[in-house]
């Protein structure tokens, strides 16, 4: 177990020794080591990097701190500069949970029912990788797609977030009132100076989806000029849109067979991922 | 290793009055007032709330559990599990786990010197699979090493070659299904017919109804410690809730005498059933004996939820009949039970959801078959109200259907039909204990509704950060009446026997009745203390060293044991004060203890206890054995329980209609409890037990997919935290002496459990409209009607 104080010196151990794990929170990580799935020849602990444990701005955007725990950004300042964040980080679990588990823990999990998942697709951010060959930028949906991977001795050091100056929602369904996991999250920001609508579903897919057609429509019809509302029937439209773009109908056979038909839990939560998409939006423009 | 009860009890009185004060105080309503305590010192004695002895050694982490202990020289075990339902075993090969360093032992079926099979009710399960898996998690064989992680890679090195076997997991095709075990699929089988089968009523409803496998949870998983005897025996330290049954099988599957196997118990971490699991204790014997170290195991919460016996999965098929004024003409029902791969207790949980099938309602013509089958799902058994708890989420959905068709008031409806003491059961057994249901049901009907609306709760459902909007948010109440019965049914021989010392100032309790945390070691102490005025009163550690008390369930330490450390306070009363009243010419009667000190009626003695005893020791040793009970006919008929227990309960929920998310807002108890012998422990046994079936009505369901267990971990398997927790009224407790009971007290922990779902389920179809006929409640299932 390596305490390195900075985050050159955690890329440092981590080259020294490929082996080793990085652990921040340690929520997930830990929890593995505990129940004997995982023994790390060693550890790096990122809890005394204070670099990335606060934020700061640059040009319009935020560079958060990787280390910034889920209470952190739950609190009313944070809540101020990017209100889905913290809403995400307020529903993430019991308050041990918010206390320990950091945001570059929820990215480096990439658990599907990762609650600051959906909300970091829907704004676009992007990572800061810290590297032994230095820096570089990568878009958090090419990390959790795959597309793009982390080397060794790699680290996620910040997350790029722009400051919108606009409504955002984040809102999540789960099996009951206590703390749990999502069955579905929704994610919504307002882009006004854009004039676009982002929108990303969470917990139904491996990876956030970003239902771009319905962005778009749903984005047209807003006067962005004036009062920015909607009917209630566009936003029940545009709760639908987003639940069939990621819930879609079963396609039918290349044979030419009848479509199936989704089975009735799935079509419940194609009703979640509708309802919540409505209220997000809902909230947003109110 | 003092183990669970014994070792603190000198502190019984740190909390102090005050600190009981507050627990009474948290509570909203309480119609029993709790007698005051004596001004100077702790509460003692019964009626009143005498905290436990080791809450504060609990509170702060140091009171011991089995995982815990610790040996010289101890050995870790791991048990390798079937990763199948359903195989067959074609050939284990332990040599590469035996040869790995740091390996003492491996063992498998072939090492099982003695029965092969056992079983808490049916000896029908092995202790290691041989030929046949039948569940995902059953043992197969075991490994002792010098460390946890070497046990854990030696048990995977074992090479089990299986021929896969097609799993039998719908327990309706158990029946034209091959044989899954030489004793057949069928369980038992329960044709009730009680009265006329051609009479029909002007108004018939029907209904289907589902219930899943809740897991009795504990909050700490099993473990134990065997550790070799000098004699060739073994003793094994676990948190066993009926040690004697648990020595017995031990013995045999050991080829050894009872008397050279000792099971000792230590502090229990949660029971909602049968504790401590065969295929942890068994194993560890063996190794024990094998390797002459001590072994221990604490399982993993993987291997817990494997493991231990589950909540039958019930498939409940109803029709009710009734005249145009809502009186029940008849019953009609199908109860099937999914047993799991082994008999455990099935059957007697089946009798139970048999008999009380039409709940505590006056039904003239009943026909209930029920039948429990053998399927290659995870196993069943004693779950607290098992089979109770199943029919009455049935047949109070179906009271809620019928209320509905004839468009009366769903308590009304229950009032026209309710039960009371004189009445019989549909198994020709007259209620002959007090059954005061219209009491509680009129107590829970008439409590002011919550006065906040929906908007006004401290948060909508789905939680503080959820979803709801309250525009979507509908209210329902709903109503559950339910009964259990107490004590072993059937013609089981219950009884305890029990110990009481008086030395000095000091008792002692010696008694082989395990605390689940139902209290019966703070019991215990408050009986000595009301009998004989010593206020020190320790209860000893249990071992099977002493005699038999059977198993912690159904409420028989309160009333069983609990009777037998009476008697047994009793004589030692008398062999005290008979020297001292025939010394002053009177009887025992003019003579009263109280706080140490001994007088007679005029004042002229008065004495100590420490002095009248003049430095002897005082014991005695008593029996508890109730009424005998008779098992059900081939047509269900007998007298088979001792006594019943009811409960109603008012259920009050929000539920977001388009998401279908359900929180309960209110649970409004009244119940039926003989007497309250300790009202601070009354009253958290209802809250637990109320707080049990909201999980089993909306979250607690261990799913399976194909006989394995789909993801069997706390986030997967959704507990009840604080948040889902509803306020809990408790409106009434109905103190009707129970004559036959010691005390006159009856059982208070199952009840709320077997009457919380229905009601649950009662209050989502009033807020939805929907039927909601499974539990737990699916979100899909309370989504309004319509939508």
């Amino acid at each position: 177990m390596t305490l390195p104080g900075s985050l050159d010196e955690a890329v440092a151990a981590l080259a020294a020794m490929p082996a080793a794990v990085p652990v921040a929170g340690g929520t997930d990580l830990m929890a593995a080591v505990n129940s004997g799935l995982l023994r790390p020849a060693a550890l790096v602990g990122l809890g005394r990097i204070s670099e990335i444990r606060g934020w700061q701005y640059q040009d319009g955007h935020a560079l958060l701190g990787a280390g910034l725990t889920h209470a952190r950004m739950g609190r009313p300042d944070f809540a101020a500069l990017i209100p889905a964040l913290a809403a995400a980080a307020r529903a993430a679990g019991p308050p041990q949970i918010r206390n320990a588990g950091t945001l570059g823990g929820n990215i480096a999990s990439a658990a599907p029912t990762g609650d600051a998942l959906p909300v970091l697709a829907a704004l676009e951010a992007s990572l800061v990788i810290a590297g032994p060959a230095g820096h570089r930028e990568i878009p958090v949906g090419r990390l959790l797609a795959g597309i793009e991977l982390l080397h060794p001795g790699e680290l996620i050091g910040y997350v790029r977030v722009p400051l919108l100056h606009a409504p955002q929602t984040f809102l999540k369904a789960t099996g009951r009132t206590g703390p749990g996991r999502a069955t579905a999250s929704v994610a919504v920001v307002l882009d006004p100076a854009r004039r676009m609508v982002r929108c990303a579903v969470g917990a139904v897919a491996p990876m956030p989806l970003r239902p771009y057609d319905a962005e778009h429509w749903v984005a047209s019809l807003i006067d962005w000029d004036g009062e920015r509302t909607l009917a209630p029937e566009a936003l029940t439209a545009f709760g639908d849109y987003v639940a069939a773009a990621c819930i879609p109908d079963p396609v039918p056979t290349p044979e030419g067979g009848e479509p199936g038909t989704l089975p009735p839990a799935v079509l419940h939560l194609r009703r979640t991922v509708a309802t919540l998409a409505r209220r997000a939006l809902g909230r947003a423009l109110a | 290793m003092t183990g669970g009860m014994g070792g603190s009890a000198g502190t019984a009185g740190s909390g102090g009055p005050d600190d009981v004060t507050g627990v009474l105080g948290s509570l909203a309503v309480s119609a029993v007032a709790a007698p005051p305590a004596a001004p100077d010192g702790p509460p003692q004695g019964l009626g009143v709330s005498v905290p436990a002895a080791d809450a504060d050694a609990k509170t702060q982490g140091t009171f011991p559990y089995a995982a815990d202990l610790w040996a010289e020289g101890l050995l870790w075990a791991a048990v390798l599990r079937s990763p199948h339902p359903h195989a067959r075993i074609l050939s284990i090969d332990t040599r590469t786990a035996a040869a790995m360093p740091g390996v003492h032992a491996v063992v498998t079926h072939a090492d099982v010197p003695g029965d092969a099979a056992h079983g808490r009710r049916v000896a029908d399960r092995p202790v290691f699979a041989s030929d046949v898996v039948r569940h995902h998690g059953e043992p197969i064989a075991a490994v002792a090493a010098d460390h946890p992680d070497t046990a854990r890679l030696a048990a995977a090195a074992i090479a089990v070659e299986y021929e896969l076997l097609e799993p039998v997991t719908d327990p309706e095709l158990a029946f034209s299904a091959e044989p899954l075990h030489p004793d057949g699929n069928l369980i038992r089988h329960i044709p009730l017919r009680f009265g006329d089968p051609e009479i029909t009523g002007e108004v018939v409803v029907e209904g289907l109804y589902r219930i899943g496998r809740q897991d009795p949870a504990p909050i700490g998983a099993e473990a134990a410690l065997a550790v070799p005897r000098p004699d060739g025996g073994v003793e094994i330290y676990t948190a066993s809730t009926d040690p004697h049954a648990d020595r017995d099988l031990a013995a045999a599957a050991f080829a050894l005498e009872p008397e050279r196997v000792k099971i000792v118990v230590t502090g229990v971490p949660g029971a909602m059933g049968d504790r401590e699991d065969p295929g942890v204790q068994l194993p560890l014997g063996l190794l024990a004996l094998r390797t002459g170290h001590p072994v221990k195991l604490a399982a993993t919460r993987e291997e817990s939820f494997l493991s231990h016996a589950h909540r039958h999965p019930t498939l409940l098929r109803y029709r009710h009949h009734a005249d145009a004024e809502g009186k029940l003409v008849k019953v009609e029902a199908q109860i099937l039970m999914d047993a799991g791969a082994y008999a455990d207790s099935s059957g007697d949980a089946l009798a139970a959801a048999v008999a009380f099938a039409c709940g505590p309602y006056v039904v003239p013509h009943a026909f209930v078959e029920g039948w429990a089958v053998r399927t290659n799902n995870p196993p069943s058994g004693h779950v607290r109200g098992e089979g109770a708890m199943q029919v009455c989420a049935a047949y109070e959905g179906q009271m809620d259907k019928l209320a509905a068709k004839l468009g009366l008031d769903p308590a009304d409806l229950r009032m026209r039909n309710i039960m009371a003491t004189g009445d019989l059961l549909p198994t020709g057994q007259t209620v002959t204990c007090p059954a005061p249901v219209a009491e509680l049901l009129a107590a829970v009907r008439d409590f002011p509704l919550p006065a906040t609306s929906p908007e006004e709760e401290d948060w909508l459902p789905g939680g503080p950060e959820g979803a709801g909007e309250p525009s979507a948010v509908r209210r329902g109440v709903g109503y559950g009446v339910g009964m259990v019965h107490m004590l072993g049914a059937e013609g089981a021989d219950e009884v305890s026997t029990a110990t009481v010392k008086v030395s000095g100032s000091v008792a002692t309790v010696i008694c082989a009745a395990v605390e689940t945390g139902q209290g019966f070691s703070t019991l215990a102490r408050q009986i000595v203390q009301e009998v004989l005025g010593v206020t020190d009163v320790h209860v000893a550690p249990i071992d099977t060293d002493q005699p038999p008390c059977g198993p912690a369930a159904h409420g028989r330490h309160t009333w069983v044991s609990g009777g037998a450390v009476e008697r047994a306070a009793r004589m030692v009363r008398t062999q005290l004060l008979q020297p001292l009243a025939a010394q002053f010419g009177m009887s025992t009667e003019l003579l009263t203890i109280a706080d140490g000190r001994i007088t007679s009626y005029d004042g002229v003695l008065s004495t100590t206890v420490a002095e009248a005893l003049d430095g002897k020791e005082l014991w005695a040793t008593a029996q508890c054995r109730p009424h005998p009970t008779e098992p059900l006919d081939e047509t269900g008929q007998g007298d088979a329980f001792v006594g019943i227990a009811f409960c109603a309960v008012r259920a009050v929920v929000d539920v977001d209609v388009e998401l279908g998310s359900v929180r309960v807002v209110e649970m409004a108890v009244a119940q039926d409890v003989g007497r309250v012998l300790n009202p601070a422990q009354a009253h958290a046994r209802i809250e637990a037990g109320i707080t049990q079936g909201v999980g089993a009505a909306l979250t607690e369901n261990l799913r399976t997919n194909a006989g394995q267990v789909r993801r069997p971990d706390f986030a997967g398997y959704a507990l009840p935290t604080s948040l889902d927790a509803p306020d809990i009224r408790i409106v009434k407790l109905v103190e009707e002496r129970d004559v036959v009971a010691p005390f006159g007290a009856k059982a208070i922990s199952a009840v709320p459990v077997v009457t919380a779902p229905a009601a649950v389920a009662s209050a989502v179809r009033a807020a939805t409209g929907r039927p909601v006929n499974r539990l737990p409640i699916r979100p899909q299932a309370a989504v309004g009607a319509g939508l």
